[in-house]
C-alpha cells in the first residue's frame, strides 16, 4: 500500500512527502488515485471517471516528485501551486490530496454526499485544493496571475496549472497563453491532459487542436511532448519546465481517457457514466493487479 | 469621478504596495502616471478581460489588493463569469471598476452604454457593488474599497462630474449618506443620479415640498434601514438611477418595501427605459431621451406630490 511506501522512505517535519518518490513509488501512487477515483465515481454514482484515469499519472508525478507543499500547512506561504483547471477530474484530485498527506483517506466518503464541500468539481475548502473550478478555462488565467504575483514578489514558489484538451476550446486559456509568453513567466507550467476524447465526441471531430506543440510555441511557450502515462517521462518533463529560464512551459501529456481499466480505455461513454457495482469490482480488480 | 478615482489609486499605492492595478487595455491619458510611478504594481493586460479577471484573482489570492479597470460593459459583462466563479466564490480581493456607467459614452452606442450593470452585479453574493455620486463619493469610496477586503464593483461616471458634496461626508460602505433632510418625500439617488436628484429636490422646496436626498452609494448590500426610515417617515419614495429600471436601484428599494406592513410610502422609478440606444448623441441628449433631466423629472414628481397632497385632503 503508498501509505507503508511512504512511511518507509519517510516524511519530513512538515509531513511533506519526500523529495522524490521513485518511478515504482509514482506508478504505485497513481494506481492508488485510480482506485480510489474509480470508488468514488461509483460510490457517488458521479461522472467523469475517464478523465481521472486519464489525469492520474500526472498528478502522482507533481504530487510524488515536483511540487513542493506542507500537507500540515496546506497554505505555507512558499508552497508551489497547483490549479486543477479540468475541475471535472474533482474525484482524482481529491484522492491526489489525500494519499499526499492533505486528509485522512477516509474523508473521500465525502465525495458528493449531502452537506459535503467534496463537490463533483474541484472546490476550495477541501484540503490542498487552491482554487475552485468546475468552468473550463478559468484556471490557467487563475495560474498566470499567481505565476505573475510570485515574479513580482521575487517569490521562488512555482505554479502549476492541469489542462484538459477538450477545455482549450475556451478562448480565455489563449488569452493566458499570450500574457504569460509575453510576460515571460518560467515559474508557470501547464500540463495539458490530452487524452484526445471531450463531451460528446473526440477532440478531432469536435475541434480541431492540431497542431497543438505548434500552436503553443507559436504563442512563445516551450512545449515539452511527452507520454502522459510514463511516469519518468512525465518526471523529466516536469524537472525541465521548473528549470525553464524566460519562458513559461507547456508540457503536452498525450493519455488515454479511461487509462488502466481496459473496457474504459478510449471511450466517450465514461466521461459521464458511473460504473456500476460489477465494473466498479472489475475495474478495482484491474488496477489492483497493475500494469 | 475617473481623476479623484486614479488619483487615489495613486495615492493608496504609494502607502501599500500590495495595491495593483491591471488594465483592460483603457485608460488612455488616465494610468500612465500611475504605471510610471509603479511598475510592480501596474499591469495591461491587453484586450483580454476574461484573462484580466483570472491574473486578479490569481494575485489576490497571493496577497495583493488588485483593481481591474476597463469601460463600460468590458469591466464587467464581459468576464462575468470570472467574476462570479474566480473573485466572488472566492472572496478574492479584487475591485472591478468600470468608467463611464451609465450614457456617460453616449455617442459611441450601445454597445459602450453600461445601463444594466447594476442589477446583474448586485445579484452576485459576496460582491459589493458602489455606484458613487459626485467625486468626492469617488474618492472615498475608491479608500473604502481599498481598505476592506473581498469583492467589490466600482461603478464610475467617467469625467467633470459635477461636486455635490461641499463638506467631506462620512462615507461607510453599506450606510446611505443623508444629503439633505426633509420630510415629506425620499429622493433615493445613486451614482451619476445624485447631481440630477439634488436639483430636484431644490426644486420641490421651491415649491413647499421637504425632500430628504439618500445617496445610496452602496447597491449591494443596499442600506436596508435608511430605506424602511424613508418608507415610514415619508410619504414617497423616489428613485433615481442612470440604469435600467429594470433590476437596479428602483428594484433593490421595491424589494425592500415590498416586504414591509403598510402604511408605508409609495414608490415611483425613475431611471431609463428597458431598450437599447438604436440612435446616438451627447450624454445630455441620451438622458433626455430617456426623460432623464430636470424637467421631465420635476414634472413626474410634482404629480405624484401633488397626488399626495390631495389624497391628504
Amino acid at each position: 500500500m503508498i501509505d507503508r511506501d511512504m512511511q518507509a522512505v519517510g516524511r519530513d517535519d512538515y509531513g511533506n512527502l519526500p523529495t522524490a518518490l521513485d518511478d515504482a513509488q509514482l506508478r504505485e501512487l497513481a494506481r492508488a488515485i485510480r482506485v480510489e477515483s474509480v470508488r468514488m465515481i461509483h460510490r457517488a454514482r458521479s461522472s467523469h471517471l475517464g478523465s481521472c484515469l486519464s489525469m492520474a499519472d500526472i498528478m502522482a508525478v507533481l504530487y510524488g516528485c515536483i511540487m513542493r507543499f506542507r500537507p500540515a500547512d496546506p497554505t505555507w506561504a512558499d508552497r508551489d501551486r497547483l490549479i486543477v483547471s479540468k475541475g471535472h477530474a474533482a474525484a482524482a484530485t481529491y484522492a491526489t490530496l489525500a494519499e499526499a498527506g492533505f486528509m485522512p483517506r477516509k474523508r473521500l466518503e465525502e465525495f458528493g454526499r449531502d452537506s459535503s464541500v467534496f463537490a463533483g468539481h474541484v472546490t476550495h475548502g477541501v484540503p490542498g485544493v487552491e482554487v475552485s473550478t468546475g468552468s473550463l478555462g478559468h484556471g490557467l488565467p487563475i495560474a498566470t496571475g499567481m505565476a505573475l504575483a510570485a515574479r513580482r514578489s521575487r517569490a521562488a514558489w512555482r505554479v502549476f496549472a492541469v489542462l484538459s484538451d477538450g477545455e482549450l476550446d475556451e478562448g480565455s486559456n489563449w488569452e493566458a497563453f499570450m500574457f504569460a509568453a509575453h510576460h515571460g513567466l518560467d515559474n508557470l507550467t501547464a500540463v495539458i491532459d490530452y487524452n484526445g476524447i471531450q463531451s460528446l465526441d473526440t477532440v478531432e471531430k469536435t475541434l480541431r487542436l492540431e497542431p497543438l506543440r505548434a500552436k503553443l510555441e507559436s504563442f512563445g511557450w516551450r512545449v515539452l511532448d511527452v507520454d502522459g502515462h510514463d511516469v519518468r517521462a512525465l518526471r523529466q518533463a516536469l524537472d525541465r519546465a521548473t528549470a525553464s529560464t524566460g519562458r513559461p512551459t507547456a508540457v503536452i501529456a498525450r493519455t488515454i481517457k479511461g487509462k488502466g481499466v481496459r473496457f474504459m480505455e478510449g471511450k466517450v461513454l465514461w466521461h459521464y457514466r458511473p460504473p456500476d457495482d460489477a465494473e466498479m469490482a472489475a475495474a478495482v480488480d484491474e488496477l489492483g493487479a497493475g500494469e | 469621478m475617473r481623476s479623484a478615482f486614479i488619483q487615489t489609486l495613486e495615492a493608496l499605492a504609494d502607502e501599500d504596495s500590495r495595491v495593483c492595478l491591471i488594465v483592460g487595455d483603457l485608460g488612455y491619458s488616465v494610468i500612465e502616471r500611475f504605471a510610471e510611478a509603479h511598475p510592480d504594481q501596474f499591469v495591461n493586460a491587453g484586450v483580454a478581460e476574461q484573462n484580466m479577471i483570472g491574473l486578479a484573482t490569481g494575485m489576490a489570492l497571493s496577497g495583493r489588493i488588485v483593481f481591474t479597470y476597463s469601460i463600460g460593459n468590458f469591466a464587467t459583462l464581459r468576464c462575468l463569469e470570472q467574476i462570479r466563479n474566480d473573485v466572488c466564490y472566492h472572496q478574492a480581493n479584487v475591485k472591478v471598476v468600470a468608467v463611464g456607467g451609465g450614457l456617460a459614452y453616449g455617442s459611441l452606442g450601445a454597445s459602450h452604454h453600461a445601463t444594466e450593470d447594476l442589477a446583474i452585479l448586485r445579484a452576485l453574493p459576496e460582491l459589493t457593488v458602489v455606484a458613487p455620486g459626485d467625486p468626492v463619493e469617488a474618492r472615498l469610496a475608491t479608500r473604502a474599497l481599498a481598505e476592506a477586503s473581498g469583492p467589490a464593483y466600482l461603478r464610475l461616471g467617467k469625467a467633470g462630474e459635477r461636486v455635490v458634496h461641499d463638506d467631506e461626508p462620512s462615507f461607510r460602505i453599506g450606510k446611505a449618506i443623508t444629503v439633505r433632510d426633509g420630510g415629506d418625500i425620499t429622493l433615493i439617488s445613486t451614482g451619476s443620479a445624485l447631481p440630477l436628484t439634488v436639483d430636484l429636490a431644490a426644486h420641490l422646496a421651491r415649491h413647499g415640498t421637504s425632500a430628504r436626498v439618500l445617496s445610496m452609494h452602496t447597491i449591494s448590500p443596499l442600506d436596508k434601514q435608511a430605506v424602511i426610515d424613508a418608507a415610514v417617515g415619508t410619504r414617497l419614495i423616489v428613485s433615481l438611477e442612470e440604469h435600467s429600471v429594470v433590476g437596479g436601484l428602483g428594484s433593490a428599494v421595491a424589494e425592500v418595501l415590498a416586504e414591509l406592513p403598510e402604511p408605508r410610502a409609495r414608490l415611483r422609478r425613475i431611471g431609463l427605459a428597458h431598450v437599447f440606444n438604436r440612435t446616438v448623441g451627447s450624454h445630455e441628449y441620451l438622458r433626455s431621451q430617456h426623460g432623464f433631466n430636470l424637467e421631465t423629472v420635476s414634472e413626474i414628481t410634482d404629480k405624484l406630490v401633488e397626488e399626495l397632497n390631495g389624497v391628504a385632503r
